[in-house]
C-alpha cells in the first residue's frame, strides 16, 4: 500500500510538470492517431509524446474555453476552426513559413476556414453519407431517397446518427435546401420529412454503427467513409453512397492551443506532419485522405483502391458549415420536436 | 440440506439470488468470449485468436488509462468513505446536532445534479481557482460525487443498529473513543464495506465528469472507451476489460482467503 | 466563548463533508444557477445578460415561426423519464430485496464473498456491459437465435430498442445500489426476532412482512434514492438499448451543453430536476415516517 501511495504521488507530480523539456501533449479524437506515426516522431526528435483523447468538438471547445491548458496539439474540425479562433483559443503558427508547407495540396492550402493557414494545417478529411447493405437492396444507392423515401426492402431498417446537425443537413440536401437555414418555412419542411421518416428508422445512434450493419440489425446507416471501408472489408456487400444531391464533406485540422507548454515541439510536430511519408502512415491507419501532395503514392494498396475515398465526378462536395446561433436554435426546435 | 431447517429460509429467495447472479454475469461471459474474437468486431464472432491481448499489452495508452482509473478509484473511495463515515456517525449518534435534515440534504446533494452539469460546473470552478493537480483534480471531483454513495449504506446500517451496546459500554466507563473503536465501528463495518464498494465502482466507471475535469496526461479508461464507441468497440477493449476482471477476481479471492485465515 | 467552541465541536465530524461538498459542489452549482438566468453564448457558454428565457422555455416555446405557444415536449420527456425511473426502482426492489435477504442470512465469510461477487462485474465499463446486452437482445441476438433454433418462433421478437430493453438495462446498471444498502440494514437481523415471531405462530411470510421488512426499510429507502436519481438522468441505456427515438431527461440536458449550445437552458433544466427530486425525497421521507415504516427518529 505504501509503495502504491508513493508511486501514485510520483505519477501525480509527473502529470503536473507538463512543461518539462522534450515533451508533447497531443489531444485528439480516439483511435484517430496512428501509433507508428507517434513512434516515428519520437524516434526522430527524441520528444516524448503523451496522447489524450476526446469525443467531440464541443468537449474540446468547452475545455479550452474554461482555460484548461497543458495540451500542445488539438484537432478541431473545419467548421469549428473559426469558432476556436474567434474565441481566442488558438495560437498563430504561420504554417506558410514552416518547412514543408509547399506540400499542402491546392485544395487544402489556405482553406476558407483558415485563410493563409495562419492557425492550422490539414490532418485528415473525409465525407459523411451512408452505407447500404447491397444484399438487402440492389438498386441505385446514390441518392438521399434511400434514407428519406426508402424502398420497401429498407423500411424499418434505417440507422441515423444521433446528432441534430448531421441528420438535418442530409434532410436539407435531400430537399434541395441550403445548410444552416434560418428560414422557418424551410425548417418546417425538414421537420415534416424527418417525422415521415421516423417510422422507418430503427435507431438514432452515432455509436456502434459497424456492429449494427454487420449483424443485420439495420441495412442502411449514416456513416463516415473511413468506417464504411472497415464495414466493406468485413462484408463486401456494404457499399458507401455518394448521393448525387451532394455529399457532406469535413476536414479535421492540426492546431496549437493558446497556453501550449511546448510550443516549439508542437511546431516540430506540425512540420513533421507536412512530410508526405509521415502523414501517409496516418492515412493508412485511419483510412481517411489527407491534404498533403505526394502521400497518395505511399498509401497501402487497399486504401488506394478504396472507392470510398474518391467521390465520382460530378457529385458536389458540400463542406459542412458553422451555423449561426439563429440556425442552431431552429435546428434544436426541429430535433426536440422530432424526438419528444 | 440444512437450508430448509434454517428458520430464516424463505422459499424462492435462493432461486432469485441464483437468477440475480446469472443476470449479473451473463453479459460478462459474452464479453470474455469476444475478447478472443479474430475479427475487429466485438459482437460478431469470427474465430478464436489471442491477437487482441497482444495488442492491448502493447498499447501504452490503454494501460496508462487503466492504471489511472484504478489509482483514482482507490483514493476517491478512501476519502469519500472516511468523510461519509464521520458524517453519518455524527448525524445519527450526536443528539446535540441541529439541522439534521439540512446536513442530510447536503450529503446527498452531489447525487441530485445531472452529471453533465456537475462536470461543466466543476470544470468552470477548477479553472476559476486555478486548481491544477493532475490526477488530483479528478480525485477531488470523484470524492465529491462518491460521498452520497458511501454515506447512504452507512447511514442505513446506523439507523437500524441497536444503540444499547454502545450505551452499555459507556455505562462501563469506556471512553467515547474506545466505544467507537471497539463497539460502534465493528458493528458498522458491513455498512462501511457496502458504501466503499459502491463508491469504488462509481468512481471506476465515471465518464462525463472525468472527461471534463481531466488535465493533459490523465486520460482514464472510461474516457478511452467512450470515445472509441464512435467506431464501435473492438475486442481490444474486451481484452482489457477481461484483464481487469481477472485482476478483480484475484483481489476478491485473496481478500476472501485472508479473511478466512484471520478467523481461524 | 468556550460554550460556542463546545457547541461547534459537536459538528466536527460533519466538517470534512460540509467542506468538500460545499466548496467543490455547492459553489460550482451556484455558478450554474447564475448561468440559468443568463443568455446563451453563440458557441456554448453564456453572455452576461439577465434573462428568464431559459425557464420560460420549459413550458412555452416559440414555434418555428417565432410565435410563443404552450409546448408540452419537455413535460412529455420528463414524465417518460420519471416513469422509467419508477419502473427501475420497483424492479431493483423486487430483485434486490430477496437477494439482500438471502445474502444476509448466510454465514459471515460467505456473505462477504457474495458482496464481492456483486461488485466484480462493475470492474468492466458500463458501456461495454451495455453492448453485451445488445448482443443478447437484438433481432439476430442470442435470445432470438435460441428461440428460433428451438422452433418456438419463426420471426425474431423485437426485444431491442423497446422500453422494456431500457428498463432491463437500467435495472442491470443500478441493482447493486439497491442490494448493498438493504444488505447493510439486514445484516444485523437477529435470528431471535424471527424465532420469537415464529413462536407466536406467525408463518414465514407474516414474519417477513412484520419483522424483516420494517428492519430492511432504512436500506430500502437508501437504495431507492440511489437508484431513482441516477436512473432519472441516465442516458447510456436509453440511447443504446432504447434506440434513441425518444429523448430522456439525461440526454436532453447533455444536448444543451453540447451541440444545442444552450447552457442556460441546460442549467435551468437541471435546477428544475433538482427541485423536483428534492420535493420527491421530502414527500417520500414524510410519508415513510407517517406510516411508521420502521425508521427511527
Amino acid at each position: 500500500m505504501k509503495t502504491l501511495t508513493v508511486s501514485t504521488l510520483a505519477l501525480m507530480l509527473s502529470a503536473n510538470i507538463a512543461a518539462a523539456e522534450g515533451e508533447l501533449f497531443l489531444y485528439n479524437w480516439t483511435d484517430y492517431t496512428a501509433p507508428d506515426l507517434i513512434e516515428k516522431f519520437e524516434a526522430e526528435t527524441g520528444i516524448s509524446v503523451t496522447l489524450d483523447t476526446y469525443d467531440s468538438n464541443e468537449t474540446l471547445l468547452a475545455k479550452l474555453q474554461s482555460g484548461a491548458t497543458g495540451y500542445d496539439i488539438v484537432v478541431p474540425s473545419h467548421n469549428f476552426v473559426q469558432i476556436f479562433v474567434s474565441e481566442g483559443l488558438l495560437q498563430e503558427i504561420s504554417a506558410s513559413e514552416l518547412t514543408g508547407y509547399e506540400n499542402i495540396s491546392a485544395d487544402f492550402a489556405s482553406p476558407s476556414w483558415d485563410e493563409g493557414n495562419v492557425y492550422t494545417i490539414p490532418w485528415q478529411w473525409g465525407t459523411t453519407s451512408f452505407t447500404v447493405n447491397t444484399d438487402v437492396f440492389g438498386g441505385d444507392i446514390n441518392t438521399y431517397d434511400i434514407l428519406f423515401q426508402p424502398p420497401a426492402e429498407l423500411e424499418g431498417k434505417i440507422g441515423m446518427f444521433r446528432s441534430a446537425d448531421e441528420v438535418i443537413s442530409m434532410a436539407q440536401l435531400s430537399l434541395g435546401l441550403g445548410l444552416c437555414s434560418e428560414d422557418p418555412n424551410e425548417m418546417q419542411q425538414v421537420l415534416d420529412l424527418l417525422l415521415a421518416q421516423k417510422d422507418d428508422v430503427k435507431t438514432y445512434s452515432s455509436d456502434g454503427i459497424l456492429e449494427r450493419l454487420a449483424s443485420g440489425d439495420v441495412a442502411v446507416h449514416q456513416n463516415w467513409n473511413g468506417y464504411s471501408i472497415r464495414a466493406r472489408e468485413e462484408n463486401p456487400a456494404m457499399q458507401y453512397a455518394f448521393p448525387k444531391e451532394g455529399v457532406i464533406t469535413w476536414a479535421d485540422n492540426i492546431a496549437v492551443p493558446v497556453g501550449a507548454p511546448n510550443y516549439d515541439n508542437a511546431i516540430k510536430f506540425v512540420e513533421f506532419l507536412m512530410q508526405p511519408e509521415n502523414i501517409a502512415i496516418q492515412s493508412n491507419f485511419a483510412g481517411y485522405s489527407n491534404g498533403i501532395t505526394g502521400s497518395a503514392d505511399l498509401m497501402n494498396d487497399d486504401l488506394k483502391a478504396a472507392g470510398e475515398l474518391s467521390p465520382p465526378e460530378g457529385t458536389p462536395l458540400v463542406f459542412s458549415q458553422t451555423c449561426s446561433p439563429a440556425a442552431v436554435e431552429l435546428q434544436n426546435r426541429v430535433w426536440t420536436a422530432l424526438l419528444q | 440440506m440444512t437450508r430448509s431447517r434454517d428458520i430464516r429460509w424463505l422459499p424462492g429467495f435462493s432461486w432469485v439470488t441464483l437468477f440475480f447472479f446469472v443476470f449479473l454475469y451473463a453479459p460478462l461471459i459474452i464479453l470474455v468470449v469476444f475478447s478472443f474474437n479474430a475479427s475487429r468486431s466485438a459482437t460478431v464472432w469470427a474465430g478464436f485468436s489471442f491477437e487482441w491481448y497482444t495488442k492491448a499489452f502493447a498499447n501504452d495508452d490503454i494501460q496508462r488509462a487503466a492504471t489511472n482509473s484504478v489509482i483514482i478509484a482507490i483514493f476517491a473511495t478512501i476519502a469519500a468513505t472516511t468523510i461519509a463515515t464521520m458524517a453519518a456517525l455524527t448525524l445519527s449518534r450526536n443528539k446535540r446536532v441541529k439541522g439534521k435534515p439540512v446536513f442530510g440534504g447536503v450529503l446527498i446533494f452531489p447525487l441530485m445534479i445531472p452529471e453533465i452539469v456537475t462536470a461543466v460546473a466543476t470544470l468552470t470552478f477548477f479553472a476559476a481557482i486555478g486548481l491544477s493537480l493532475g490526477l488530483g483534480n479528478i480525485i477531488i471531483a470523484h470524492t465529491v460525487f462518491c460521498i452520497p454513495f458511501a454515506y447512504l449504506p452507512i447511514r442505513a446500517r446506523l439507523d437500524g443498529m441497536d444503540e444499547s451496546l454502545e450505551a452499555a459500554a459507556q455505562d462501563l466507563y469506556a471512553s467515547k473513543f474506545t466505544t467507537l473503536r471497539l463497539i460502534t465501528l465493528p458493528l458498522l463495518m458491513p455498512g462501511i464495506v457496502s458504501g466503499a464498494m459502491l463508491a469504488f465502482i462509481i468512481s471506476l466507471d465515471d465518464f462525463i465528469i472525468t472527461l471534463m475535469v481531466a488535465e493533459a496526461g490523465s486520460t482514464t479508461l472510461p474516457i478511452y472507451i467512450y470515445s472509441l464507441v464512435r467506431i464501435g468497440i473492438t475486442p481490444e477493449v474486451n481484452a482489457v476489460s477481461t484483464v481487469l476482471l481477472g485482476f478483480s477476481v484475484i483481489v476478491v479471492t485473496l481478500s476472501y482467503v485472508i479473511g478466512k485465515k484471520n478467523k481461524t | 466563548m468556550s460554550s460556542i467552541a463546545e457547541k461547534l465541536r459537536v459538528y466536527t465530524g460533519l466538517m470534512p463533508a460540509v467542506f468538500v461538498i460545499g466548496v467543490f459542489m455547492i459553489v460550482p452549482i451556484m455558478i450554474i444557477f447564475v448561468y440559468s438566468f443568463l443568455v446563451a453564448g453563440d458557441f456554448g457558454g453564456v453572455k452576461p445578460k439577465f434573462s428568464t428565457d431559459a425557464y420560460v422555455q420549459l413550458l412555452f416555446q416559440k414555434n418555428l415561426f417565432d410565435v410563443s405557444e404552450f409546448n408540452p415536449a419537455y413535460l412529455i420527456i420528463a414524465f417518460r423519464s420519471l416513469w422509467i425511473a419508477v419502473v427501475t426502482v420497483l424492479g431493483c426492489l423486487l430483485l434486490g430485496f430477496p437477494v439482500a435477504y438471502y445474502i444476509a442470512s448466510q454465514p459471515e465469510d460467505r456473505r462477504n464473498l457474495f458482496l464481492l461477487l456483486i461488485t466484480i462485474p462493475f470492474w468492466t465499463n458500463l458501456l461495454v456491459r451495455t453492448y453485451c446486452w445488445i448482443l443478447v437482445l437484438r433481432d439476430t441476438g442470442l435470445i432470438n437465435g435460441a428461440l428460433i433454433n428451438m422452433g418456438l418462433i419463426d420471426e425474431p421478437l423485437t426485444l431491442l430498442y423497446t422500453e422494456g430493453a431500457v428498463a432491463l438495462g437500467l435495472i442491470y446498471t443500478y441493482v447493486p445500489f439497491m442490494v448493498l444498502p438493504i444488505y447493510a440494514a439486514l445484516e444485523r437481523l437477529d435470528v431471535r426476532l424471527i424465532e420469537a415471531s415464529r413462536d407466536l405462530y406467525a408463518n414465514r411470510w407474516v414474519t417477513l412482512r412484520h419483522v424483516v421488512v420494517p428492519l430492511a426499510m432504512p436500506g430500502m429507502i437508501a437504495g431507492s434514492i440511489l437508484v431513482f436519481i441516477p436512473a432519472l438522468g441516465a442516458f447510456i441505456a436509453p440511447d443504446l438499448l432504447g434506440g434513441g427515438k425518444n429523448l430522456m431527461l439525461g440526454s436532453l440536458v447533455q444536448l444543451q451543453f453540447s451541440s444545442a449550445r444552450n447552457w442556460p437552458f441546460g442549467a435551468a433544466l437541471s435546477m428544475v430536476i433538482m427541485a423536483v427530486v428534492l420535493l420527491c425525497l421530502y414527500a417520500y421521507a414524510r410519508n415513510v415516517r407517517k406510516n411508521g415504516g420502521g425508521v427511527q427518529h
